[in-house]
Parts: C-alpha cells; sequence; structure tokens
C-alpha cells in the first residue's frame, strides 16, 4: 500500500521547471482562476443587493449600485435601523425558529425509515408506490390549501388551540415525497454485502438500520436538514394559510411581507430585510457542512 | 463444529436461469473444502445458499443433522468472509470484530477476551483502534476474518478472500489460512477460481463447472484420476495435453505416435490426455517416442517446457532444466505411460 | 415575551420527543413483526416502515389530488361536466387557453433543469479540487437562503430599466449600454427576453440545491478510485466523463427528476417578477390566477392535473434507472 502511494506521488509531481511541471502549475493556476471567477460572477446580484441595502432610498432609485462602491461613499444604516425597530422582528425570528425545527425534525425522521423500507425491503409494488410517492412531488400546494384547511377546523387543529402543530404536520406532509426520495436514493448506493455481512452477523433490520444505515448516511441526512429547514424558513405561502399574519404568531416571512405592504413603498427596506432573513439559514448551511465528508464508505469493500 | 451436506440442491433465479443444478456433496466436519471452478460458475451461489443469503429453489442443505433450508443466516451458526470484505467502515477494527458478538448480547468481558484472542492470532493488536480505510488492503483481510474468528462457528465459509491481496501476500495467507484451520479445528468451506489455491489449500476439492459439480476428490485424486475433460485441463498448470485419437483394443493411435494402453477400452475415437510432466527427455525402453518440433522454450530455472508440434497436434513438454533447447529445434522425446487417460468422444467422460 | 419561556420547552419537548416517538413507534411495531412466523416478516414489516410516511402525503397530498381531479370535472357550481375545464384549457391552440402557459413551461423545463445539473455537477467538481470548498459553495449556495420575494428585489436589480438616455440603474443594461452600446432592453415585458429572465433568476436561486446534492454525492465516491483512474493515465475530462459521471448517475436522476418537477411548478419567480404578464405565464401561476383571481376552481384543477400528468414520463424513466440500479447488486 505504501509503495503505491509512493508511485502516485512520483506521477504527481513532475520535476521543477520541467514541462509537465509547468502545464501543471497552470492548471491549478486555470483551476483557481476558473473558481474565483465563478463564484464572484454568481456573486454580482447579491452583492448589488448588499450594497444597496446600506443606501439611501433616493440613491437606489436614480443611480446604479455600483457607483456606491466609489468615491463619495455615502452608506447609510437606516434601511437596518427601520426594519429592525418596526415591527416585531425578535419575536418572528424566534417563530421561525419554533416552526422550522420541527417542521424540519418530523418529516427527516418519517422519511428516514420510509426511505429504508423502499431501499432495502422487499414488498409487492414496492417500486410503484415508491414513484407515486416522487409523483406527489408536482402536486401544487395551493390547491392543497382549502382541503386541509376544512379538515383542520372540523377536527380542531386549530392555531388558538395547538399552536404551531397545524403547521408542522403540514410541513411534514409537503416535505416527505422530496425527503423520502432523496434519502432512499442514498441508501440504495450504500453496498449490499455490508447488509448480508450484518445479516449473518445476526443483525435484526433495527440493528442494521441504527447501527449501520445511519452513522453511513450523515451526509444524505445533513442534506436534507438543510434543505427542508431552508424551505420552511423562506416560505410564506404555507404559514400564511396555516399561521395567519397575528404578529405573535407570525415568521420572518410573513413579518417582512407586512413590513413592506404597511410601508407602501417600502420594498427599499427589502434589501435590509432579505439579508437580515438570510443569516440564519446560512449559519445553519455552514454549520452542516462539515458533515459532507469524502469517502464515508472508503475501507468497506475492497472493489 | 459440523458436517455440511448439499442434497440434490438447485437454484434457479427465473424458470429459464438456473445456476446450479442437482448439487450434491458432503463435506465431512473439520474438512477444508475448497470449490474451484472458472468464473460465473455458480459457486458463490452455492455457497450463499449455505450461508443463507440465498433462497434454496430445490433439495436441502444440512450442517450436521439439521436442515437448514428455512433457517435464518445468523442463526445457522455459520461465518462467512466475503469476495469484498464488508467491513463495516464507521466502526473501528476493534468494533467491527465485536458487532457479531454484541448481536448474541454477550457480555462486555467476554467479548473483549475474544475480540483481543482473535487479533492475536491474525497479528491485528495494533491495529484495534483504526477505522478500516486505515488499513492495508492485507489488514483489511485479516479484519474480515477476525471478525468471522470470533464467533467460534460451526462452519467458516470464505468467498475468493485472497483475490485483492499482491501475490506474495496471497501466498502468505495462504499458508496461515491453513494454519487457522488446523488451530480451530473447524469446518472450513472455502470459494476460488485460482486452482493452484484450490490443490495447494483443500483437504478435498470440489470442481463446478456451468452450474454443474464435475468431480469431488483429494487433490491428489483430481490430479491423476480427473472424472472427464473438464476436470483434466482445469487442474494443472500448464494444461494438460490433450491429442484426438482412436482406439482399438488397447493400443491408441494419435496423429504422431501409437501408445499401448494399460488395459482395453471399447473402440472409437476419443481424446488422449497426458500431462506435459509425462512427456520428457529420458527416452525409456519399450515407451514410445517422438519427434517434437519446438515453437516456444519457457525455462523456470527448476523446470523448462517446451511448446511444438508433434504430428498434427500441440504438445507441452517438460524436460530436463540443463537440457539446451532453440526454438526451431526438433528434439526426440518419450512418453510416460503410466499416467496416460483417455476421453470418450460425446460424453467427454474418462475411460482411463 | 412571555411566550417565549412557554415556547422553549415545547420546543425542546417536540425536538426531542418526536424521533423519540417514533423511534418507540418503530421498535414497538419490530417486536410486534417478530410474533409473526418467519415468513410472514419480511411481507409485513415495510408497511410499518412505510405506514407513517404514507399517512402523512395521504392526507396532505393525496386526499386534496383526488379532490383536484373531482373539481376538475366540475362546474362553479359543483356539477359534473365532463372534460369541458380541460378542453377550455387546451382548446385553443396554440395560443389560446393554457398554451402560453405550456410553452413557457417547456422553455422553464429545458433550460431551466439543464443549466442547474450542468452549473450544479461544474461547481461541484470544480470546488470539490479546492482547499476554500466550503466558503465558496456557501456563497454558491446563499442564493438558497434568500427568499423568493428577496430573489426578486435582487434581480430587480439586474434586469431594472431606464430610456436610453437616462443613466442605468440595473446591472445588465449598464452592461449592454456601456460595454456593448446598444439600446437597452426591457428584460421583464419584452417577450423575446422575459422568458429567459425568469428563467435566469430561477436557476440563479436553486443551483445551490444541485451543487450540494451533487457535492454529496462526489464524496461518497472512493478517493482511490480517482486515483487508480489519474495513474492509469486518464485525463482529468475524461476521468469526469468515465468515471465520476456513471458514478454519479443515479444522484443525477434524483436531482434531474426534482429539478423537472420544480420547473413544471415553476410559480415564485414568475409570480413575484411579472405576475404572469407580457407572455410569461407558466402552469402553475395560471392555476393560481384561475383559483383565487377568477375564482374558476374547475379551470384550475384541471392545470393541476395537466401538470401532474406531465410528470409520468419522468417517473417512467427513474423506474428504469432504479431497475438498473438493482440488477446491478
Ligand atoms: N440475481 C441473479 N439473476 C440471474 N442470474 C444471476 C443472478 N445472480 C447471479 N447470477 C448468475 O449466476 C451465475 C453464478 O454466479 P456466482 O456469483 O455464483 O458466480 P461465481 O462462480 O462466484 O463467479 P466468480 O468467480 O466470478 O465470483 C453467474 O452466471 C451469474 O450471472
Ligand atoms: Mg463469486
Amino acid at each position: 500500500m505504501t509503495a503505491q502511494a509512493v508511485a502516485r506521488e512520483e506521477v504527481v509531481r513532475a520535476p521543477a521547471w520541467s514541462p509537465a511541471w509547468i502545464s501543471q502549475r497552470l492548471q491549478k493556476v486555470l483551476l483557481h482562476v476558473v473558481v474565483i471567477g465563478l463564484t464572484a460572477a454568481w456573486m454580482v446580484p447579491a452583492i448589488a443587493l448588499f450594497t444597496s441595502s446600506f443606501r439611501h432610498f433616493e440613491d437606489i432609485n436614480s443611480t446604479g449600485w455600483w457607483t456606491a462602491l466609489a468615491p463619495p461613499f455615502k452608506f447609510t444604516v437606516d434601511n437596518y435601523a427601520k426594519v429592525l425597530s418596526s415591527g416585531n422582528l425578535g419575536h418572528s425570528i424566534f417563530n421561525s425558529f419554533m416552526i422550522s425545527i420541527p417542521a424540519t425534525v418530523i418529516p427527516t425522521t418519517i422519511a428516514a425509515f420510509a426511505a429504508y423500507a423502499f431501499a432495502w425491503m422487499k414488498f409487492p409494488g414496492r417500486n410503484y408506490l415508491f414513484l407515486a410517492l416522487v409523483a406527489l412531488l408536482a402536486v401544487p400546494l395551493q390547491l392543497t390549501f382549502v382541503p386541509v384547511l376544512k379538515t383542520y377546523v372540523s377536527v380542531g387543529l386549530v392555531p388558538q388551540n395547538w399552536g404551531f402543530v397545524g403547521v408542522w404536520l403540514a410541513h411534514a406532509g409537503y416535505g416527505l415525497p422530496f425527503a423520502v426520495y432523496l434519502l432512499a436514493n442514498f441508501f440504495r448506493a450504500l453496498p449490499s454485502d455490508l447488509f448480508e455481512s450484518a445479516e449473518i452477523d445476526g443483525a435484526g433490520t433495527l440493528t442494521v438500520f441504527f447501527r449501520i444505515v445511519l452513522p453511513l448516511s450523515v451526509p444524505a441526512i445533513a442534506s436534507l436538514v438543510i434543505f427542508q429547514f431552508l424551505w420552511v424558513w423562506n416560505d410564506l405561502l404555507v404559514a400564511l394559510i396555516y399561521v395567519g399574519g397575528t404578529e405573535n404568531v407570525a415568521p420572518v416571512t410573513v413579518t417582512l411581507a407586512n413590513l413592506s405592504n404597511s410601508l407602501g413603498q417600502g420594498w427599499h427596506l427589502l434589501t435590509a430585510a432579505a439579508f437580515l432573513s438570510m443569516i440564519i439559514p446560512l449559519v445553519v448551511f455552514i454549520s452542516l457542512q462539515r458533515y459532507f465528508v469524502r469517502g464515508i464508505l472508503a475501507g468497506s469493500v475492497k472493489g | 463444529m459440523a458436517s455440511v451436506t448439499y442434497d440434490h440442491v438447485v437454484k434457479r433465479y427465473t424458470a429459464d436461469v438456473t445456476v446450479v443444478k442437482d448439487f450434491n456433496v458432503e463435506i465431512k466436519d473439520k474438512e477444508f473444502m475448497v470449490l474451484v471452478g472458472p468464473s460465473g460458475c455458480g459457486k458463490s451461489t452455492a455457497l450463499r445458499m449455505l450461508a443463507g443469503l440465498e433462497q434454496i429453489s430445490e433439495g436441502r442443505i444440512l450442517i450436521g443433522d439439521r436442515m437448514v433450508n428455512n433457517v435464518a443466516a445468523k442463526d445457522r451458526d455459520i461465518a462467512m468472509v466475503f469476495q469484498s470484505y464488508a467491513l463495516y467502515p464507521h466502526m473501528s477494527v476493534y468494533d467491527n470484530m465485536a458487532f457479531p458478538l454484541q448481536m448474541q448480547h454477550m457480555k462486555k468481558s467476554e467479548i473483549d477476551t475474544r475480540v483481543r484472542n482473535a487479533s492475536r492470532i491474525l497479528g491485528l493488536d495494533n491495529f484495534l483502534k483504526r477505522k478500516p480505510r486505515a488499513l492495508s488492503g492485507g489488514q483489511r483481510q485479516r479484519v474480515a476474518l477476525g471478525r468471522a474468528i470470533v464467533r467460534s462457528p460451526k462452519v467458516f465459509l470464505l468467498d475468493e478472500p485472497l483475490s485483492n491481496l499482491d501475490a506474495k501476500l496471497r501466498g502468505q495467507t495462504r499458508v496461515e489460512l491453513q494454519k487457522l484451520h488446523r488451530d480451530l479445528q473447524t469446518t472450513f468451506i472455502y470459494v476460488t477460481h485460482d486452482q493452484v489455491e484450490a490443490m495447494t489449500m483443500g483437504d478435498r476439492i470440489a470442481i463446478m463447472n456451468a452450474g454443474i459439480l464435475q468431480q469431488v476428490g483429494t487433490p491428489g485424486e483430481i490430479y491423476d484420476h480427473p472424472a472427464n475433460l473438464f476436470v483434466a485441463g482445469f487442474i494443472g498448470t500448464p494444461t494438460m495435453n490433450f491429442v484426438p485419437a482412436s482406439v482399438s483394443d488397447s493400443t491408441a493411435k494419435a496423429s504422431g505416435f501409437e501408445v499401448e494402453l494399460p488395459k482395453s477400452l471399447p473402440s472409437g475415437k476419443g481424446t488422449l490426455g497426458f500431462r506435459p510432466e509425462a512427456v520428457t527427455d529420458r527416452v525409456a525402453e519399450g515407451s514410445p517416442q517422438f519427434e517434437m518440433k519446438v515453437d516456444v522454450v519457457e525455462r523456470l530455472g527448476s523446470d523448462q517446457f517446451l511448446y511444438g508440434q508433434v504430428g498434427g497436434d500441440q504438445v507441452t513438454a517438460r524436460v530436463d532444466p540443463r537440457m539446451a533447447v532453440a526454438p526451431g529445434d526438433r528434439v526426440k522425446l518419450g512418453l510416460d505411460t503410466r499416467s496416460m487417460h483417455f476421453f470418450d468422444a460425446e460424453s467427454e467422460q474418462a475411460l482411463l | 415575551m412571555d411566550l417565549l419561556i412557554q415556547d422553549v420547552p415545547t420546543l425542546v419537548f417536540v425536538v426531542v420527543a418526536v424521533p423519540a416517538v417514533l423511534a418507540i413507534y418503530i421498535v414497538g411495531t419490530e417486536y410486534l413483526v417478530r410474533l409473526l412466523p418467519d415468513k410472514q416478516r419480511p411481507r409485513v414489516r415495510p408497511w410499518f416502515w412505510v405506514g407513517p410516511a404514507l399517512l402523512f402525503v395521504t392526507a396532505f397530498l393525496v386526499l386534496p389530488a383526488l379532490g383536484t381531479v373531482v373539481t376538475s370535472l366540475q362546474d362553479h357550481d359543483g356539477n359534473f361536466i365532463g372534460l369541458v375545464n380541460y378542453q377550455r384549457q387546451l382548446g385553443d391552440f396554440p395560443t389560446g387557453g393554457a398554451w402560453i402557459a405550456i410553452r413557457n413551461n417547456v422553455y422553464w423545463l429545458i433550460l431551466y433543469t439543464l443549466f442547474v445539473l450542468f452549473f450544479g455537477l461544474i461547481l461541484a467538481v470544480l470546488f470539490d479540487r479546492v482547499r476554500y470548498e466550503s466558503i465558496v459553495k456557501s456563497f454558491i449556495f446563499l442564493p438558497m437562503a434568500i427568499s423568493s420575494v428577496a430573489l426578486a428585489v435582487i434581480w430587480g436589480f439586474m434586469y431594472s430599466y431606464q430610456p436610453a438616455d437616462a443613466p442605468q440603474t440595473g446591472t445588465l443594461n449598464f452592461i449592454v449600454v456601456n460595454v456593448f452600446h446598444q439600446a437597452p432592453k426591457t428584460w421583464l415585458s419584452d417577450p423575446t427576453v422575459n422568458n429567459f429572465a425568469l428563467i435566469a433568476a430561477a436557476i440563479w436561486g436553486i443551483t445551490g440545491f444541485a451543487m450540494v446534492i451533487l457535492s454529496a454525492a462526489l464524496k461518497g465516491i472512493p478517493g482511490e478510485l480517482l486515483e487508480a483512474a489519474r495513474v492509469d493515465g486518464a485525463g482529468e475530462l475524461t476521468i469526469f466523463r468515465r468515471v465520476i459521471f456513471p458514478l454519479m448517475m443515479p444522484t443525477v436522476v434524483v436531482v434531474g427528476t426534482t429539478l423537472v418537477i420544480f420547473a413544471l411548478k415553476a410559480f415564485d419567480v414568475v409570480y413575484v417578477m411579472t405576475a404572469g404578464n407580457f407572455q410569461t405565464d407558466v402552469l402553475a401561476n395560471r392555476m393560481y390566477k384561475l383559483l383565487y383571481q377568477s375564482d374558476n376552481p374547475g379551470g384550475a384543477s384541471a392545470v393541476a392535473i395537466i401538470l401532474l400528468i406531465a410528470v409520468v414520463p419522468v417517473l417512467i424513466f427513474n423506474l428504469r434507472q432504479f431497475r438498473a440500479v438493482e440488477a446491478r447488486r
């Protein structure tokens, strides 16, 4: 093994200033240029927004955002001040957490069970059931609101009595098709030898799931958690329908929508508001990123 | 510790895909049985049916006296080393070996004793805390073995466990496995497509081809008395010489020479078989002789093989390594008639 | 703030209790399953595992979808009228009814899906090779963290239009005028470009999604395999085509399928940026308008069903794909 490693090193490292060395260096430089260039281009719209969020209303409407990057600098934190003072932003951030966290945990857990069954248990109609589930991704949510709300009201599952439970369950239902789809595909990719080996070792279904499948699927679960959290956090429609716009239960998206409406021409405040509401999902993403590790399966099977 | 019996076992995937056909073999207690055959012949399938990973379509499999057709894999008291090692990548070496014992709800102290014992036998003491990805191929292979050893199963199943090791390590592990078999005093069933592994390791060998068991016997029996053309050609390197011949009474006539067979056979056409070592430069009194036109000379130090033409047929000879020959030469060789084989043209079964 | 004190325990309770309850459910049902004879178990067990998921999607998606089928066959007062709603939507080819929306959805389907997959793959593979991967990934991911309303504001800055003699405030028109010396374009109301403008904004918003999932799949490819290919003398492009891409195929299918469905359902960007005017309508937006502005639930339902039927070919492709995966193991 070490001998091989050495051999590979030699392949990779050509002697300094040889043509191979120069071409390798050039490729490296090119790679960095492309990576940084693409990222920078991708950032332009966001930078425009970010810059604008520190500009005066009149300036935003009369000159391009890039003019603000050259002297004379006329930055202001007015937009942020207004967003933070008007409306109960702090509380609605709290509400957003209250909605998003359970609305992420519930479907992720349920999806993991279902995905395992779809990926590794054999039962009649499995593939068709799975596809039907995927097809549900395409159901337009707008159409479900009325029937679901009617049911909620008839069984008393309304915010006054049950707080956020209604919206949690709804988000879980809406998020499940994607969640199961994503996880089942990752589970399916695990090597079948591991399952057979575990079977011979005497591990039952539960042990295989909790001690082998889950630990090996951490990257998939992390990405699912990120997306589900994010969709719920940024959702306006479902929240409006099942939670309503009252201040003490409104999540950030609803509060911000109200804010820009109530202030009339308040869309420029959205520049600041958008950045504020973005912080939490970004923190979630960055903190879960370390679970995307290479080679979680390395060493399990030889070929 | 137990015997294993395959009794008319059939494996069918679909109505017209039968990969194991009427498989009958009895593996004795503590025996090292090697199942060998070309790639895709159904060896793994036969083993996996015994392990409980594959349904048995027809027939019975017994471990000891117990029929296990409907017994779950975990209750068969077997251990298996996979063709891929199938180590749990997120568990340390220690945990990989402890896992099957934990599944039996064994006491922690007992688990510890067994794992340490196994790791000592396999020389894994220094790696117990490592994850499989930080091990070399050979070390991983030993962990896979360790995971089987700790359970002290009745039967050990090994599916080409050496196929990923380099030649030297393979030779070394071959010896270690035999030693392990002696120490553990357990039934081993070992699957391989490598006839050298089969010959060197097995107490007995079962040879399969295209889902059909061809012959079972000790390495010596199989080498000296192959039951049919396939076995004769599969075992031994370089392969046995096959020349078309016709027999009348006890005389076989090939294109370049005639041989007197030790007994008389029904007259007809067939294939005459003799191993390269039966063709030598020592021309014995009274035995058939012929001239070979040499095409290729292969010197291996201890041996020298000549590949060439006798009459119209390809023949390989093993001659004294000191004999000076060059391609294109014509050499006089003698045939040792004590180990001649003759195969029926139709059935390809050995008649001699 | 009294709510806060009350609610934090609730939150903690939910976060701990929900997985716990589900775990107890799964463990409990496993014990039930073990009461059954050996042969029955594999047949019964899966239903316990998929049960909760089926329950949820039935309540929130299947039943409403079935209701939609019924509604699509009814007039405003609930009388059965057969396929009239469908006929109204699909009757006037090529510009009447839902046809503009269908045409635009085809644009979306092709451009959005392909570009997002393309960018997602390229970015995942390129970023995999640099040490500051997590930073650049966060930047590409950033648009995902923005709500659709904010996305509209951002792209408003990109697309905004001023008459040719006034200074341009929109990034794109600034470039058009000052770099290419052309007349500024009305990106969102000019029917020759506006659909593509909307699709571009949506692509920008979702590429992070594709990148993250594809990148996770990429990490699943054993490094040894890539090293082996490199030692074999394969160029990086060959490695991508012959090793990386085939191994990532199942994930590409998952992401692709999801994107196709997202493209069919495209709504947010259209709704907030043009509201479907200037020939930028799409099916989901049309459905929304029929439902909430024209008070035509039958028409809206018919549009929704058309949308659902459009998914079928993708599903068939999926079925073939995972049959292939199964055959391989
Ligand atoms: N699920 C299946 N459906 C149909 N045929 C199968 C299936 N699994 C295996 N086979 C076929 O069964 C035959 C025997 O397979 P098996 O794995 O036992 O071969 P093997 O002797 O172990 O070969 P190798 O030395 O390459 O491992 C092969 O021809 C294979 O194609
Ligand atoms: Mg095999």
